[in-house]
């Protein structure tokens, strides 16, 4: 083989892989997109993911328009600093990736809890958890209100509601 | 007839919504047709890189190297269709990527088999064995084990439950080559066991078992490693009692560093575990620790080892020692230097000069033949194989499955950085394996694994929700009351 073809396939062999390289940015970039909406739930419990201590909440001013409390906030275990707004729906807890609060916690069943509002306070039932769901050292049985600040205990996770 | 509006009704909007979901689900593509293409590319290259070694001496493909060819084509081909069918959520880069590697792997293996030929043929010497069928054979082995890890391995969260059990396992394989009657030493280094025919370097195996023990270990301790620190200088330390761990991981790299003498091993595994500390609590006093003890660790071995000594002195100056002791590097430099910016090509250098250029300098043979346009190249394929790793990692919800897959991909970066800056003399050099690339068996296999784990993490983190299969309560454990 002439020196000139050996020369053009080895520039050649360059040249391929460079496009090997370019062509799989191309194919990553349009995967980009793709995570962030795939799994709003998913940001959303990760937002508050380290493991720093719970700042200290925030004065806020719109509290007073509910006295029964406006966020769940994690106040112990991984999610720590999590915090989570109270509105008029209900919040499940678990490891099930569809929960409001997904607790990676191998002590925490699939679902959970749920926490939901009735008659202008919040209520905690338990949904058949293993290893069931506590409101400081009384296991609930039944669907129970949760007051403000009473330690919500979900495997090694706790959860408060503050104002 | 209301109420029998709402009994017909209410199934009917149920539907509805079940169909809206699964419409969704069916929009998340699975990517995998660019899998495959890239498979395909891949597989291109190493085709046309063959045939350039035949072309350069002016010799026609013979049929053994089509079928070689095929057979690296059907194993490629094989892995996809694993992955098809058992993470068709995972990262279509992942593949392509490290299937390109050690095609490229095989073709420089081939190449200096091929050198070796001629060579002999010229001092009428007996045809040495070509290494490229052996480690051709290690790329099936690897490439079943990889299809057995995303079967049999349906869960990456079934790992944690073997936290402990792995450790030790990994432990004991990384010391095995002390042990006597089959611990083999070669080079000065203790890294082999030989059982029957076949040696095994079990350091490569206990990469995996470790960054698994590490990931497992520090999901379960990160709360107390992360929260509890006294404040010195401004800096925040932990407790004596959490630097247990960090000094454990130091003994042993040092251990592995005095007596089986292998320096790269043992700043792997150091760099690994500290930089898993570091993901796992989000505290740069471990980084500052870390690199406080590993800088004590240097200094030491370099007053107390002969040998460290050397490569130090060897990498500050190799041309004093250019005829024995830093023969090999400068031989790799001399390589890089007549490659140039665009390379000599693949079949017209002298990449064979280098000594062990199939295994630990198979960077300087590459980078002689293909110039360091294509030696960039070839590291933006490795950085895109971590990057890959490290977005699973972000992406993945469990912490056990984040650290793993961290960790696993900073395995891959650090020893390609460690290699590849000891070969160009950025860096003292110390004997690790270039992932995918070098000639030998335990590497190949052990980075494949690490390729199907991160691939089944990826595909975990990348499903849509609704197709999470059943919510797996059958994992919650029992608090046990006493």
């Amino acid at each position: 083989m002439s020196e000139l073809a050996l020369t053009l396939v080895r520039l050649g062999f360059l040249t391929l892989l460079w496009a090997f390289v370019l062509i799989t940015v191309l194919v990553l970039r349009r995967d980009l997109k793709m995570p962030a909406e795939a799994r709003p739930t998913g940001r959303q419990a990760r937002q508050g993911r380290a493991p720093k201590p719970a700042k200290p909440p925030k004065a806020t001013k719109q509290s007073k328009s509910k006295a029964k409390g406006t966020k769940l906030v994690v106040i112990e275990g991984p999610l720590t600093g999590t915090v989570i707004p109270l509105d008029d729906g209900q919040i499940t807890i678990g490891r099930a990736p569809d929960s409001t609060l997904i607790i990676d916690d191998d002590y925490a069943s699939s679902r959970h809890a749920r926490v939901y509002p009735a008659e202008g306070s919040w209520i905690v039932e338990d949904l058949g958890s293993t290893n069931g769901t506590w409101i400081d050292r009384t296991r609930i049985t039944t669907p129970t209100v949760l007051p403000l600040g009473a330690p919500l205990r979900v495997g090694r996770t706790t959860l408060q509601i503050q104002k | 007839m209301p109420d029998n509006l709402l009994a017909v009704g209410l199934p009917g909007i149920l539907a509805v919504t079940d169909t809206a979901r699964r419409s969704t689900a069916r929009r998340q593509p699975t990517r995998r047709n660019a899998e495959l293409l890239m498979l395909i590319f891949a597989w291109g290259i190493g085709v046309l890189g063959t045939l350039q070694v035949g072309w350069a001496i002016g010799r026609d493909p013979d049929a053994g190297l089509w079928i070689t060819s095929g057979v690296v084509g059907a194993l490629a081909l094989i892995m996809h269709g694993v992955v098809r069918l058992r993470a068709p959520y995972a990262d279509p880069i992942l593949l392509p990527a490290a299937t390109l590697l050690t095609i490229l792997g095989l073709v420089m293996i081939y190449r200096l088999d091929v050198a070796a030929a001629r060579r002999a043929e010229l001092n009428d010497n007996p045809l040495p064995t070509p290494d490229v069928y052996s480690q051709l054979t290690w790329f099936t082995v690897a490439v079943i084990l990889f299809a057995s890890v995303l079967i049999l391995l349906r869960d990456h969260r079934v790992l944690q439950r073997y936290t402990y059990t792995l450790g030790l396992v990994g432990l004991i394989l990384l010391v095995l080559p002390l042990a006597p009657v089959i611990g083999t030493t070669v080079n000065g280094a203790t890294l082999w066991i030989r059982i029957g025919g076949f040696s095994f370097q079990p350091a490569e195996i206990a990469k995996i078992l470790l960054t698994i023990f590490f990931a497992g270990y520090l999901v379960e301790k990160r709360d107390s490693l992360a929260l509890v620190r006294t404040k010195v200088l401004g800096l925040g330390l932990p407790r004596l009692k959490d630097l247990g761990p960090l000094v454990v991981a130091w003994l042993v790299s040092l251990a592995v560093l005095i007596f089986q003498r292998d320096l790269g091993t043992s700043l792997l595994f150091f760099g690994l575990f500290v930089a898993m500390l570091y993901i796992a609590t989000q505290r740069r006093s471990w980084l500052v620790i870390g690199g406080a003890l590993f800088m004590g660790g240097a200094v030491l071995a370099y007053y107390m080892f002969g040998h460290v000594r050397l490569r130090v002195m060897v990498w500050l100056d190799p041309w004093t020692y250019a005829t024995d002791e830093g023969y090999q590097i400068v031989q790799s430099l001399f390589g890089l230097a007549n490659g140039g910016i665009l390379g000599a090509g693949i079949g017209q250098g002298f990449p064979n000069l280098v000594p062990f250029a199939s295994t630990d300098f198979i960077v300087a043979a590459l980078g002689e033949e293909i110039g360091v346009t294509g030696l960039i190249a070839l590291l933006l394929v490795y950085a895109i194989l971590v990057e890959r790793g490290l977005r699973a990692a972000i992406a993945v919800r469990d912490s056990f499955g984040q650290l793993l897959a961290a960790g696993l991909s900073i395995t891959l970066g650090l020893q390609v950085f460690v290699i590849v800056g000891g070969v160009t003399r950025l860096i003292p050099l110390t004997g690790l394996t270039t992932p995918f690339l070098s000639y030998g068996g335990s590497s190949l296999i052990a980075n494949w694994i690490l390729i199907a784990l991160l691939l089944r993490i990826s595909d975990r983190a990348r499903r849509p929700d609704s197709e999470v299969l059943s919510p797996d309560d059958a994992l919650t454990q029992v608090v046990r009351r006493t």
